[in-house]
């Protein structure tokens, strides 16, 4: 683009524009981790009780679920995809569970069942979206009732609270010597998947593409179709799987189990730093988003502010992440601008 | 092959062979056959005082919220907010009453329809703006208007005794038999109808939910359109508001808690691409009327009410998969009449 006149040496050229730490700290990923040990340490600082051993297990207990189904939410949205159904496939993963104990099954195989069946559920979304060939906000809009309401349906108002014990105790055991549950083992390992997944192989990048430019990248080779299915499949597994954990930890398998939490999911993910637009975010961003978030909570319950003040600073923090995103790259824009005017060349129009 | 030179027809068969094929009328029918079936079971359904009145009286405001969030889709955006918005308009009718005695009624209206303009405006702002997608910023605004009313509410709670008697007459007050809110209604309805069909800031929004770059090029002012259709939502979602309280006289602080989703299951359900630049206002109403319709007349037909939710889903779904298939059709049309043409 710019016709420079190039001498007959040849150039070298950095590997990269910035150097290595400015690479790794000046990112929106840091500064929602930064923000998270912040908030961490402040309230270390000034909030009695925080730094129990009983907040943090509570704490994790609380926020496994968003961690869990948040993972396979990243890789959507960062094909530029959504599912708002999750909520709902993990309650009707839950009153699955219930129903298969209630029927006398072995706790695994109602277990695997409940998978199963989310499994199954996201399929059905996956094969709508790529398939059928439909927008995903509208689909899962649609699944989303859909599947809430073959849930309560199913169970009507009663619930199913009557799980065998060594099962609801394995879910609100900590790791021994720690007080963190060990459902956040599963989430490790799930976690460590998922990033591998993501980052460091040829399925993980090629999702970036596809969130970039959907046709470009189905001409450079990749089965965008049969990638989203996946993506949609995982979501509902993990989502399954979340159910399960949701009803053991509470005891209590209900139609209406966690309604509402797709929002919560999906406000974690785009303040990790996720583009809504797809071909942008990381997985250590995201684990953060929603740590903040949760932590952010937990805080201000124990210092006795209330949940609706606690909604309104999630909005804020959602909002301010995106507008100030959208104010730094401006201002970038018009320091590039700026900078190739001085060196006497056209604005370039790298975005 | 012969190529078969439609003749012109009678303008008035065309506007009607249109009217057939439309959208709205397939959601009219579903309408009037799910009533059809419930009356048949249950003549009360319809044939009562009471069962008449509620059949007009419980979709009515969602129509208005419905038609206001037709208008952002169009516009290829989305309202995730209005549901909170109902809630705050509603609390703030309720505490207006209680505090200020005596307030006249319309003053209260318009308090309300200002509120809703403002928190729309906000939405709008933050959009056209600062160039970040509708479903992230009303998201965001969803939890800071809902904790907005929760902590203004408390554990406090309007009854229906806070409400002056005229006003409550409004919510369930009829003329001529029928309800002075579904009236209104459509008084909303067919205004935006109009104004969508006929004028050009209405003719506008299609133009920018087709393509808002091509939009911008051609030189539609977008950022003022844009702003425009969310004040427009935000003010719908606060005259619901309003008759929210005058309809049910309790106010609590979940009012309206979920009807973001049910406004864009209708509109959907309507025909408005949720990608904007398709639909109309009247399919968005339709589409709310035949919701609400339906989750009434579910528990006479005999399914347990429980299963109302996947009723609506699959709705939706098949709303969907109706309008791809549809425009594939009309795609492959287009294609076969250019190869003739050639």
């Amino acid at each position: 683009m710019t016709a420079t006149s190039e001498a007959a040496a040849p150039r070298t050229f950095a590997a990269h524009a910035h150097p290595l730490w400015r690479r790794l700290l000046v990112t929106r990923e840091a500064s929602i981790i930064g923000l998270l040990l912040a908030v961490i340490a402040v309230a270390m600082a000034t909030v009695p009780n925080f730094d129990s051993p009983l907040t943090v297990t509570y704490l994790l207990r609380e926020i496994a679920p968003i961690l869990l189904i948040a993972l396979p939410m990243t890789l959507i949205i960062i094909t530029a995809e959504i599912d708002l159904s999750v909520a709902s496939v993990l309650g009707l993963a839950s009153v699955v569970t219930g129903l298969g104990v209630q029927a006398g099954w072995p706790v695994p195989v109602a277990m695997v069942v409940a998978i199963g069946v989310g499994a199954l559920a996201g399929a059905i979304n996956g094969a709508l979206v790529t398939v059928v060939g439909l927008p995903s906000l509208a689909v899962t809009i649609g699944t989303l009732a859909l599947f809430r309401g073959i849930a309560v349906g199913l169970l009507g108002t009663t619930a199913i609270s009557d799980f065998p014990d060594a099962w609801t105790d394995l879910a609100r055991t900590n790791i021994t010597g720690t007080p963190v549950p060990v459902i956040i083992i599963a989430f490790a390992v799930l976690a460590l998947v998922f990033a591998v997944l993501l980052h460091f192989t040829p399925f993980g990048r090629s999702l970036y593409a596809i969130g970039l430019n959907k046709e470009a990248a189905a001409f450079s080779g990749i089965n965008v179709g049969l990638s989203k299915f996946w993506l949609f499949v995982m979501s509902g597994t993990v989502a399954g799987f979340a159910g399960v954990y949701f009803t053991l930890l509470y005891n209590n398998a209900r139609g209406d189990n966690a309604i509402g939490m797709e929002l919560q999911i999906i406000a974690a993910v785009l303040l990790g730093g996720v583009s809504i637009f797809g071909g942008r975010g990381a997985l250590h961003g995201v684990i953060a988003g929603v740590l903040l978030i949760g932590t952010l909570a937990s805080a201000l319950r124990l210092a006795g502010v209330t949940s609706d003040i606690i909604n309104v600073l999630t909005g804020l923090l959602l909002v301010l992440s995106v507008v100030s995103a959208s104010f730094l790259n401006w201002f970038h824009q018009r320091r590039v601008a700026a900078l190739g005017r001085r060196r006497g060349r056209s604005p370039g129009t790298s975005s | 092959m012969t190529t078969t030179t439609t003749a012109p027809a009678h303008p008035v068969l065309a506007g009607l062979g249109r009217l057939v094929r439309a959208r709205e009328t397939g959601i009219a029918i579903a309408i009037v056959a799910v009533v059809a079936l419930a009356t048949v079971l249950n003549p009360s359904f319809v044939f009562s005082n009471d069962g008449f009145r509620d059949l007009l009286l419980t979709p009515s405001l969602l129509m208005v919220v419905a038609i206001g969030q037709a208008i952002v889709i169009i516009t290829r955006n989305v309202d995730l907010s209005v549901g909170s918005v109902v809630g705050l308009t509603a609390y703030l009718t309720g505490s207006l009453f209680a505090d200020v005695p005596g307030l006249p009624i319309v003053v209260v209206f318009v308090a309300g329809i200002a509120l809703g303009a403002v928190l729309g405006l906000i939405n709008g702002a933050l959009v056209a703006f600062a160039k970040v997608p509708a479903l992230v910023i009303t998201l965001g605004t969803m939890y800071i208007y809902r904790g907005i009313n929760v902590a203004w509410t408390g554990s406090d709670r309007i009854n229906a005794s806070d409400l002056p008697a005229a006003f409550r007459e409004l919510g369930t007050g009829t003329v001529l038999g029928i309800p002075f809110l579904f009236l209104l209604a459509v008084l909303v309805l067919v205004y935006a109808a109009w104004h969508l069909r006929n004028l050009r800031s209405g003719r506008e929004l299609y133009a920018i939910g087709s393509d808002p770059s091509a939009a911008q090029l051609y030189g539609l002012r977008v950022t003022r359109r844009v702003l425009a259709a969310f004040v427009v939502s935000g003010s719908a979602a606060g005259l619901a508001g309003v008759l929210y309280a005058a309809r049910y006289g309790t106010v609590s602080s979940n009012a309206g808690f979920g009807w973001e989703l049910e406004a864009i299951g209708a509109a959907v359900i309507g025909g408005v691409a949720i990608f904007g630049g398709v639909g109309t206002v009247w399919g968005a109403a339709l589409g709310a009327f035949l919701l609400l319709t339906i989750n009434r007349a579910l528990p006479i037909i005999g399914v347990d009410d429980f299963w109302q939710r996947a009723v609506v889903g699959v709705l939706i779904i098949g709303a969907i998969v109706l309008d791809r298939i549809a425009a594939q059709r009309q795609h492959r049309r287009l294609v076969a009449q250019r190869e003739e043409t050639r």
